[in-house]
């Protein structure tokens, strides 16, 4: 195929990467933008397996039913709720897919590979311009090993992240000195690329380049606790589309450097909004502490004698005369699976004349928007979801707010005490409605570790038991009321 | 040289062209925008193609480029079919 035409296929297929993000500005507009972005991949597949380059394709057909398959059941079969896992992973399959390719153009360009598992560490002699002439060959050497570097720390940090949301790991671990060790092991890996830049045949840096990088996942994400977990995935959505970046520089690929920075500055964007939402920086996410500082707040003093708990049909007696509602959920509402089961609450309260809204945190849940995808699924028309800003001065003319499943994002410490480590930090005003009813297990603190006085406050019901029982509990009796 | 400067400003046009794009994007959409970013990043499946049907001396360039073939088919695959599945719901009423 002549490779003007594949360039201008490439460039079809970026105008369409573009215009499919563009639908995204929309509901309405969102699944033809998907459609246009995937027609997009389809052509930039075709015209490349065209190439005459291609001459084998047992290993595209094996690794495209393969990839296929295991694409198509995760897809298919994966609960809203596990969203956030589900592009954990995929974040970490496109810093693989980048990582395989660097290693598969560094092999290929050296023109030998190793035989046995000793050879892999064995230094061979190359041809100085076996990766271009002069400064070329260093540029395409650099590149090569910093795609290696981002894409095999962005395979193993995502599969920490994996873990981490399916909860199977639940502690968090670290190297010791923190920070400083992994600045030592970035340094260490930087300097395996420089030393790959200055030898091409320095296959032991490579290696090094690997496997320093893999270990830099893992040290990177395990110490981030559950409830930082969405500016986690956000960053590593980033690298992995910076790798893809960098691998397109490796092959001097249009359609990849396009593609790749826009899903960059995607996670780039998603991580700062994530980032800005918590009041913290984005290094005090990674490294810092969250409890660290200010003084310790005595649970017992702020809860003793104070909380109110009451029953659903309690709560529902009061939902009955309410007259404007916002719910506000977060991750528990997730773990409990219990939104098709507040929907069903928010009906039979617009079906008493309630007008029903609910109110987003922008970090409620373990991912950007998590939350949103939950409540549509469960049919919630997407213009009752409303962000932290607008619904904000909406409180003061709300008879009820209904909490469930979220606490950090509602402490109305984060406004008032000054000495709190989540001092500044934006919240939803819950306290300021008539009435606030909070679904929970206990009084357990959320991810800050802080006591929540909202809980003591005189116009607060605690209900606690499961968020989705509670809530069928209330629909049931305010149906019957 | 030149061709890498071209590359260079080509990502960095990129780059300003994500920002003004995605700032655009409603916070109700965040997620099926990280699934649908993920889908576009597997378009790293062409440079992947590119290694495993090559006709190269060492047989680890293909079988690198298979196992880079398999990730990226996942990406696009799931990637956009969760981001469909995702946007379907929105798009209801």
């Amino acid at each position: 195929m002549n490779p003007t035409i594949v360039s201008f296929v490439y460039l079809v297929a970026a105008i369409l990467f573009i215009l499919g993000i563009k639908g995204l500005t929309k509901p309405k507009t969102a699944v033809r933008g998907n459609t246009l972005s995937a027609l997009g991949m389809l052509i930039a597949v075709v015209v490349t397996l065209l190439d005459s380059s291609i001459v084998n394709f047992n290993f595209i057909i094996a690794g495209v039913l393969v990839g296929g398959l295991i694409g198509a059941v995760m897809a298919l079969k994966i609960q809203m709720t596990s969203m956030p896992q589900m592009v954990a992973l995929l974040n970490g399959f496109g810093g693989g897919a980048s990582l395989t390719i660097a290693l598969a153009e560094y092999y290929s360009k050296l023109g030998q590979a190793p035989a046995s598992f000793a050879e892999i560490l064995t230094p061979v002699v190359a041809d100085a311009n076996a990766f271009g002439q002069g400064v070329e060959g260093t540029i395409a050497l650099v590149s090569i090993g910093l795609t290696v570097l981002i894409g095999a720390l962005t395979l193993t940090g995502s599969f920490v992240a994996f873990a981490k949301l399916q909860e199977l790991m639940k502690k968090s671990y670290g190297l010791p000195g923190g920070p400083i060790g992994n600045a030592i092991f970035l340094l260490a890996a930087i300097g395996a690329v420089v030393m790959l830049a200055l030898n091409p045949g320095n296959t032991l840096a490579m290696v090094s380049i690997v496997g320093l990088a893999l270990l830099l996942g893992l040290f990177l994400v395990m110490p981030i606790g559950g409830a930082d977990m969405p500016v986690v995935i956000a960053l590593l959505n980033s690298y992995s589309g910076i790798a893809a970046a960098l691998a397109g520089f490796i092959l001097g690929n249009t359609v990849l450097i396009v593609a790749g920075s826009l899903v960059g500055t995607s996670g780039l964007i998603l991580t700062q909004i994530m980032c800005v939402a918590m009041n913290r920086s984005l290094a005090n996410v990674l490294f810092g502490k969250m409890a660290a500082g200010g003084e310790v707040v005595d649970a017992d003093e702020i809860y003793a004698g104070k909380v109110t708990s009451a029953q659903p049909d309690e709560v529902a007696l009061m939902l009955e005369m309410a007259q404007r509602v916002v719910i506000v959920p977060g991750y528990g509402m997730a773990m409990a699976q219990a939104q098709h089961a507040v929907r069903e609450l928010a009906d039979a309260m617009e079906a008493k004349g309630a007008e029903v809204e609910y109110g987003i945190h922008p970090v409620a849940g373990r991912m950007p928007g998590h939350m949103n995808v939950l409540l549509a699924e469960a049919e919630v028309p997407y213009d009752k979801l409303v962000e932290m800003d607008r619904i904000n001065p909406t409180f003061e003319d709300t008879d009820v707010v209904i909490i469930i499943g979220a606490n950090d994002v509602t402490n109305p410490m984060a406004r008032e005490s000054e000495g709190s480590p989540i001092y500044g930090m934006p919240i939803l005003n819950v306290d300021k409605a008539k009435n606030v009813v909070v679904i929970k297990r206990s009084l357990s603190p959320g991810f800050a570790g802080l006591p929540n006085p909202l809980f003591a406050m005189d116009h607060t019901l605690m209900v606690y038991g499961d968020g989705k029982k509670a809530v069928i509990e209330m629909t049931t009796a305010l149906n019957q009321a | 040289m030149e061709i890498l400067i071209l590359l260079l400003a080509l990502f960095v046009l990129s780059l300003f062209l994500g920002v003004e794009l995605i700032t655009k994007v409603p916070p109700t959409l965040h997620t099926p925008l990280m699934s649908g970013t993920n889908a576009v990043s597997g378009i790293t499946l062409v440079g992947a193609l590119l290694a495993a049907g090559s006709d190269s001396s060492p047989i680890l360039v293909n079988g690198l480029g298979f196992v880079a073939v398999t990730l990226a088919t996942i990406n696009v695959v799931g990637g956009y079919l969760v981001t469909n599945r995702m946007l379907a719901m929105f798009k209801r009423k």
